[in-house]
């Protein structure tokens, strides 16, 4: 049987897409479904008064108004977080608020009703009385003396200080420099939008004191952990969690959100299954947002474009609480990475993370990757432009060279593989740089605003040994569980935990459970994403499902290789040592002779009838394996992307974009090159359209996609791609993982070009036409 | 207060009882079951509810069921037979111009509607046409070639 890892295998999930039979959250009917809907909190900042739901609860088919004391009183605790760091301040937040709300869209009472649209009346019948309060949006202002405090308890609205580097020679290197650049950089904050929104089903069977929570979550494992140790305290046997088809993460479905602790809660109250499904409007005030940054950057060069030094101070907007991963993203994934691919002696960064009347920030595709990358790589045009230099040649003299692989940065990572002057040869090449260079000074000499720009960036992902990875700050493991259940006819279910929400496992691990075991791709199903059929998991964020998840399906299978090689041998009568599994076809044999193999079906019905194993084996076939990753993984790439700016109105047409990345040893190149089209589609988003914008009063001015811009089918044109390959020693597949790299290197890329095009060092995304018009003029 | 509407949905007729305020998506999804039509947006920005209605694409987040009454609706589960694809759904699995699957249904209506009035479009006209749709994971690329290779199918 031919491998099938590193071909485009057309997707198994894909039919039931395309046909409208996806399972997703919402598309779930219960007989005696309620419905429930939650008032959210006008206010940025106020004291809860009073809460009146007496007009609500006569509304026929009102069902039943909660608040906040009723959940406490119930039984539920505060959201816990998942990432600590020291010294962190991590305040209460529930999943009601039941005395102060803290940005708009916060919750304060639940209305369950016999339908949709009687909730959503009910909603406008409770009476909520508040006293607002000063309100706080900026992070950098929101630690400066006088600004109105978040929570009462928390100082200057910092939640912790956080530095990484060596200081001394950070400040030798800016020393030795012949030039610092210093910038003020803003990345804005970013909503996450996955198309579907989020939604939560609970069910509770009283007989069996049993709670089943459909949720559309990246990560349904870990939530039951959340859901049965701190918020809603159902024990974890007695709990199943289902994340059933999600429409889309980005990192916005990791989390532990407050409906799902409400939802469940509710459905035992009134022992009836409750679904609450977000509308978009709710989504805008709800789920976690991304990035928010104020960073003052130096930069230090020497004459010759050799980078001396970068210092870095970020304030981190947090929102107005921690959500689940929240610590983890500006800190080591943020100043972790802002090494980039340079080899750079004297790196130093201190983020202080505040919190401000706004919607929690936590991680959204990238997450403090996509923000190192944009620091480091303005800085380095900046650099370039002051020096009169092309900002490529500053670049390729800075790479870490390919020799000097594993690298370890002065800011804690230790890089496993690269390339980077042959990713970038491989980009310029691709995109012919040197005519592009021609055809820009061509059209410029003709007027016209053509600009060139660059990134090459980094990503650090499949994180791990769980050993250090807890150490510095989390609450949870990062390793992954695959089991292998091999039926007596042969067929295969794989479980993962790793959850699939748009990747494409459903075909991609069956294609590493095929080529392991040497069967058919159609002979192996997937199962994830249900706590209930899945033995353990983690679940996917941090482009960590090939590298974990799929390192552990390679283990489970080298387990059922090994019993089905036992097997073999003493059916043949011969040495195990003597007897090898042959992995193109499944079958086992005494070296030498494959013309007396058992198959793989013989050896599979061998565990059912049970009557002809080695003594002491167990009937049956199923194995279970976990990976914890020894190391991590550093996908890189180089991009370049050619804009033109209209001068007449300051709109930014991209002309061409063309990537190289390397993730690594590729699985199914059809779905890698998806996912990096997707990233970087994504990432220019950032560039050039997407930022929630907050009043003075701590109003979301950007709460709908009328307001938000979002990237269009109309926006880029087609993007070209290649791919160099650097295996990942860490883990036996040499996969990097591909999920965030194209939104990490894309946003810098652009940027550049549109800076390069107008010939200034800096403007803020996002770089709408108004911008534009307005630094023009 | 109600109305009584008759309409044909996927080739069947259907008789109902509904609240005037009723959304045709909630009625598509809620009444008759018909989940393949998503919903993502609240203000006919995502295109994720696109349906036929009397064979123009429109958001069903964005019509009353009453103002269907009489007329014929197609959703995604009217496209093909439950065991065969639609030449456009064949070329969204070839080309990949899919990953979560949410925006696929009214990808799809909204591209069915496009090649109807346009059989050789462009690559600008395809883009032009899909503006309404919106999609996060896949970039559109892969969208637009399915649309390019369904036109060809589809000649």
């Amino acid at each position: 049987m031919a491998k099938t890892v590193g071909t485009s295998v057309k997707r198994v999930e894909d039919p039931r897409f395309l046909r409208g039979q996806g399972t997703y959250t919402a598309n779930l009917q219960l007989p005696g479904m309620t419905h429930l809907a939650v008032k959210r909190s006008p206010h940025a900042h106020a004291i809860i008064k009073r809460i009146d739901a007496t007009r609500a609860l006569a509304l026929p088919g009102v069902l039943g108004v909660f608040t906040g004391k009723d959940l406490i009183e119930g039984g539920c605790g505060p959201l816990p977080v998942g990432w600590s760091v020291p010294n962190q301040k991590t305040p209460e937040r529930h999943a009601l608020m039941p005395d102060r709300v803290r940005h708009v869209g916060d919750g304060v009472a639940a209305v369950v009703a016999e339908s949709s649209y009687i909730a959503r009346d009910a909603l406008d019948l409770i009476d909520v009385e508040y006293e607002t309060l000063p309100v706080v949006t900026d992070a950098r202002k929101a630690a400066a003396p006088g600004a109105p405090l978040v929570h009462q308890a928390i100082a200057n609205n910092i939640s912790y200080e956080w530095e990484l580097g060596d200081k001394q020679a950070c400040a030798d290197g800016l020393a030795e420099a012949h030039i610092v650049v210093e910038q003020e950089l803003i990345n804005s904050r970013l909503v996450p939008n996955a198309i579907e929104p989020r939604a939560c089903v609970a069910q509770w069977n009283a007989p069996d004191d049993q709670m089943t929570i459909w949720t559309t979550s990246q990560n349904p494992h870990p939530i039951r952990v959340l859901l049965s140790a701190f918020t809603l305290k159902i024990p974890e046997h007695k709990l199943r969690v289902i994340a059933p088809d999600v429409g889309g993460g980005f990192g916005s479905k990791i989390f532990h959100y407050p409906e799902e602790v409400i939802v469940p809660w509710v459905s035992r109250k009134i022992n009836r299954p409750v679904k609450w499904v977000s509308t978009r409007s709710e989504a805008f005030i709800t789920d976690s947002h991304g990035r928010d940054h104020v960073t003052v950057a130096k930069m230090g060069f020497k004459r010759d474009g050799t980078i001396t030094a970068l210092q870095v101070t970020t304030w981190a907007n947090q929102g107005a609480y921690l959500s689940t991963f929240a610590s983890l993203i500006p800190t080591i994934l943020y100043l972790g990475c802002i090494s980039g691919m340079y080899k750079v002696k004297g790196i130093f960064g201190h983020v202080f993370a505040t919190f401000t009347n706004t919607v929690p920030v936590d991680a959204v595709r990238g997450a403090g990757r996509p923000e190192a990358a944009y620091l480091v790589e303005r800085m380095i045009d900046i650099g370039a432009r002051r020096l009169k230099k092309d900002p490529w040649e500053v670049r390729h003299k800075n790479f870490i060279p390919a020799s000097e692989f594993p690298y370890q940065t002065p800011v804690a990572f230790n890089y496993d593989s690269g390339d980077y002057h042959a990713i970038c040869d491989k980009v310029a090449t691709l995109a012919d740089l040197k005519g592009m260079r021609e055809r820009q000074a061509e059209a410029r000499k003709a007027g016209r605003l053509v600009g060139i720009g660059f990134s090459t960036a980094i990503e650090i992902s499949g994180y791990g040994p769980s050993k250090v990875v807890t150490s510095i700050g989390s609450a949870l493991g990062m390793w992954e569980s695959a089991a292998l259940r091999v039926y007596p006819t042969g067929k295969v279910t794989l479980f993962t935990g790793s959850h699939s929400h748009g990747q494409g496992h459903e075909t991609t691990f069956a294609q590493i459970a095929a080529d392991e075991l040497g069967i058919a791709v159609s002979d192996i199903e997937v199962v994830h994403g249900d706590t209930g059929r899945v033995q353990q998991g983690v679940g996917t964020f941090g482009s960590r499902s090939g590298t974990v998840g799929g390192t552990a399906v390679v283990k489970a299978a080298a387990k059922v290789r090994e019993k089905m090689r036992r097997i073999a041998a003493h059916q043949l009568e011969a040495a195990e040592e003597d007897v090898v599994f042959d992995q193109s076809n499944g079958t086992a044999y005494v070296k030498g002779s494959p013309d007396k193999a058992k198959t793989f079906f013989d050896m599979a019905f061998s565990t059912f009838t049970a009557n002809h194993l080695p003594a002491g084996m167990e009937p049956g076939l199923e194995e279970q394996a976990f990976f914890d990753p020894t190391g991590l993984t550093a996908p890189n790439s180089a991009h370049i992307a050619q804009v033109e700016v209209d001068p007449a109105t300051g709109e930014v047409q991209i002309q061409r974009y063309v990537a190289v990345d390397d993730v690594g040893n590729v699985i199914n190149p059809m779905i890698v090159e998806g996912q990096l089209l997707g990233g970087i589609v994504h990432g220019v988003g950032q560039a050039l359209l997407e930022c929630a914008r907050y009043d003075s009063n701590g109003q979301l001015l950007s709460g709908s996609m009328m307001d938000y811009a979002m990237p269009r089918s109309n926006l880029m044109p087609m993007i070209e791609t290649g791919r160099t390959v650097t295996p990942a020693p860490s883990n036996p597949l040499g996969v990097k993982g591909a999920g965030e790299m194209g939104t990490i290197a894309s946003t810098p890329a652009i940027c550049n070009a549109v800076m390069d095009a107008l010939q200034i060092d800096h403007l803020d995304m996002p770089l709408t036409a108004e911008r534009i018009w307005q630094a023009m003029q | 207060m109600t109305h009584t509407i008759s309409l044909t949905v996927n080739g069947k007729a259907h008789c109902s009882v509904v609240e005037p305020r009723l959304l045709l998506v909630h009625y598509l999804r809620d009444v008759l079951g018909l989940t393949g039509t998503n919903i993502g947006c609240d203000t006919s920005q995502c295109g994720s509810c696109t349906v036929h209605l009397d064979g123009e694409a429109v958001k069903a987040c964005t019509v009353l069921a009453v103002q269907a009454d009489g007329a014929t609706i197609k959703t995604i589960e009217g496209m093909a037979s439950p065991t065969s694809l639609h030449p456009l759904q064949e070329a969204f699995r070839e080309e990949h111009g899919l990953q979560c699957g949410y925006c696929t249904p009214g990808m799809i209506m909204a591209a069915d509607a496009l090649l109807r009035h346009n059989h050789k479009p462009s690559e600008a006209q395809i883009r032009q046409g899909l503006e309404g749709n919106m999609c996060r994971c896949t970039g559109y690329q892969n969208i637009v070639k399915a649309v390019q290779n369904a036109a060809l199918k589809m000649a």
